[in-house]
């Protein structure tokens, strides 16, 4: 285990622990982002807000129209 | 009622901001691209020198891309990422004075920078010629943009921060690191304008391409990626193909880009395994660049027959398609056997253009085209004009491109060449320099009619604020004479 630390702290291995850093993050990412029925549905949801302003300046127009 | 409505959506939300940015970006649109255009033709009829320092080729082709780049990208992603942070988070642009002072900072830089290289002003560093205190002036510039748009976010009435936010702030922070490690330099002193980097050899041309090359990763695909995923949704009226694949395209670009700028130093004194890490890098872009470019496009899946009436999503339609060919002709060309050919040819710079012209400038007309009727609340003046800017930009970019395969695969070919019996070169010089003339010409053309394409979008722009005035002085009269009677 320390062998392993000390090769982790090591200069000359900082590409290979940042490549692996990022590939394992990666990874994770994906698997969380394709992953659980529920998650998808949130997810995707989020696709909606571009148009939610209309419906602000819907909602702005209907007061405007009450006043 | 309706124009009751428009004055909440400018009272909720800061215009005035983004309709200086739009016009500026059309300003230095309209003179960067000229400047271009007069570069290319340069190159075809060197006479056009004149033998005026200001205006050689050397001095003017920088002048070029900053206008481009920095002037008219530039602008374009200020005035967009300030109008999509505010649409999609439902809140009012931080800070008044600061957003001001962002505009001001930025409009300077740029125009001083041109200024300056026209002069000879220079740190000679590809896309970063600016001298050192034009620098420390877009640092400044670029903190106050990042908090601006940091807190903008802050202040969302959405728990969730939409992916094209996501892009423009990637693009604002790998800026700022890439502008200030790339112009690390110590001026000859306090009063001069001359400044020597801090890196010297081949430590300082890996610097110059990790920011070359990460400057079009971030800059010209990040943020203008960020411009797309909330442009082309709302001008086709759906919702983005694949919210989940949007963000995978973000973590694979922020995760492969940094590694690739070596591809542009094969073959020199740069070690064999740093070139050959960035040319695999390059190659796997391809991946999360064609799943960007594939969400964009389906986002039209079944309205496809808009096409046919809508011209701005032509051009969006069209920028995402010139995305997917030049992320597949960048990593070809980053394969050291095709580098071989390509570098120090004109290929690159016909790749360079179909990604700057096809991707970024068409993507930002089709967008600046959606929004600034919005901004003015009003329609565009003329349709018409719309579509012959598009087809003028899109012959342009084509004439474009093909010259300069001709030209640079050509040149490649007639450079390698050598004489099998004698070992010597088959060609001189000379020889492939005149045989570039008539692809200079075809490319000037192409320069030509895209330069065309953007004066007629600037008229036309320049008409539907014009009329966006006349309407509101109507209305204005209106309503006063109601009064008067009342």
């Amino acid at each position: 285990m320390s062998d392993l630390l000390r090769w982790i702290g090591q200069f000359e291995n900082s590409k290979i622990v940042a490549l692996l850093i990022f590939f394992v993050t990666f990874c994770a990412i994906i698997i969380y982002v394709f992953t659980g029925k529920r998650r998808k549905q949130r997810l995707e949801s989020y696709k909606y807000i571009p148009f939610e302003d209309e419906e602000a300046s819907q909602t702005q127009r209907k007061v405007d129209k009450d006043e | 009622m309706a124009q009751s409505a428009a004055v909440g959506t400018q009272q909720q939300y800061n215009y005035a901001i983004i309709k200086k940015f739009s016009i500026m970006a059309l300003v230095w649109g309209v003179l960067g691209m000229a400047a271009g255009l007069y570069a290319a033709l340069e190159l075809a009829y060197p006479f056009l020198n004149f033998n005026i320092p200001e205006i050689t080729f050397g001095r003017l082709r920088p002048v070029h891309t900053t206008l481009v780049i920095f002037g008219f990208g530039g602008s374009a992603l200020f005035a967009t990422s300030y109008y999509v942070v505010q649409r999609t988070c439902q809140a009012r642009l931080y800070g008044e004075g600061l957003a001001n002072f962002t505009f001001w900072g930025w409009q300077l830089s740029v125009g001083l920078g041109a200024l300056s290289y026209m002069f000879g002003i220079t740190q000679s560093r590809e896309y970063a010629e600016f001298e050192w205190p034009i620098d420390i002036l877009i640092t400044l510039t670029w903190v106050a943009y990042f908090w601006v748009y940091v807190q903008t976010l802050r202040a969302r009435s959405q728990p969730h921060i939409y992916v094209a936010n996501w892009f423009y702030i990637s693009f604002i922070l790998a800026t700022a690191i890439l502008h200030i490690f790339n112009n690390l330099a110590i001026p000859v002193n306090l009063f001069s304008l001359k400044s020597y980097s801090l890196f010297s050899g081949v430590q300082d041309a890996m610097t110059q391409w990790w920011y070359g090359h990460n400057a079009v990763g971030f800059f010209l695909t990040a943020a203008f990626l960020g411009m797309m995923y909330y442009f082309v949704p709302k001008q086709a009226g759906r919702p983005v193909y694949s919210y989940r694949l949007s963000i995978i395209h973000f973590w694979a670009l922020a995760f492969l880009y940094m590694w690739v700028g070596a591809h542009h130093l094969h073959w020199t004194a740069l070690p064999d395994w740093t070139s050959t890490l960035a040319a695999t890098f390059s190659v796997m872009l391809l991946l999360p660049s064609w799943g960007g470019m594939i969400n964009g496009i389906m986002t039209l899946s079944g309205a496809w027959h808009k096409l046919r009436t809508d011209p701005i999503m032509l051009f969006m339609i069209t920028a995402l398609s010139f995305y997917g060919m030049s992320t597949f002709e960048g990593p070809l060309m980053s394969l050291k056997s095709v580098n071989a050919l390509s570098h120090y040819t004109d290929w690159t710079i016909g790749h360079v253009h179909s990604g700057a012209l096809g991707w970024v400038a068409l993507i930002s007309f089709g967008s600046l085209y959606h929004m600034v009727p919005r901004l003015y609340d009003t329609k565009l003046w003329s349709l018409r004009l719309v579509y012959a800017h598009f087809f003028l930009a899109t012959i342009g970019i084509v004439l474009y491109i093909t010259a300069m395969w001709v030209a640079g695969i050509g040149q490649g070919l007639l450079l390698r060449a050598f004489d099998d019996q004698f070992g010597t070169l088959a060609y001189t010089f000379i020889e492939t320099v005149t045989f570039l003339h008539k692809p200079y010409v075809v490319r000037a053309l192409g320069g030509a009619f895209f330069v065309s394409g953007i004066v007629l979008m600037a008229i036309n722009i320049a008409m539907t604020i014009r009329q966006a005035k006349v309407e509101q002085a109507a209305i204005e009269a209106k309503i006063a004479s109601k009064m008067a009677r009342a």
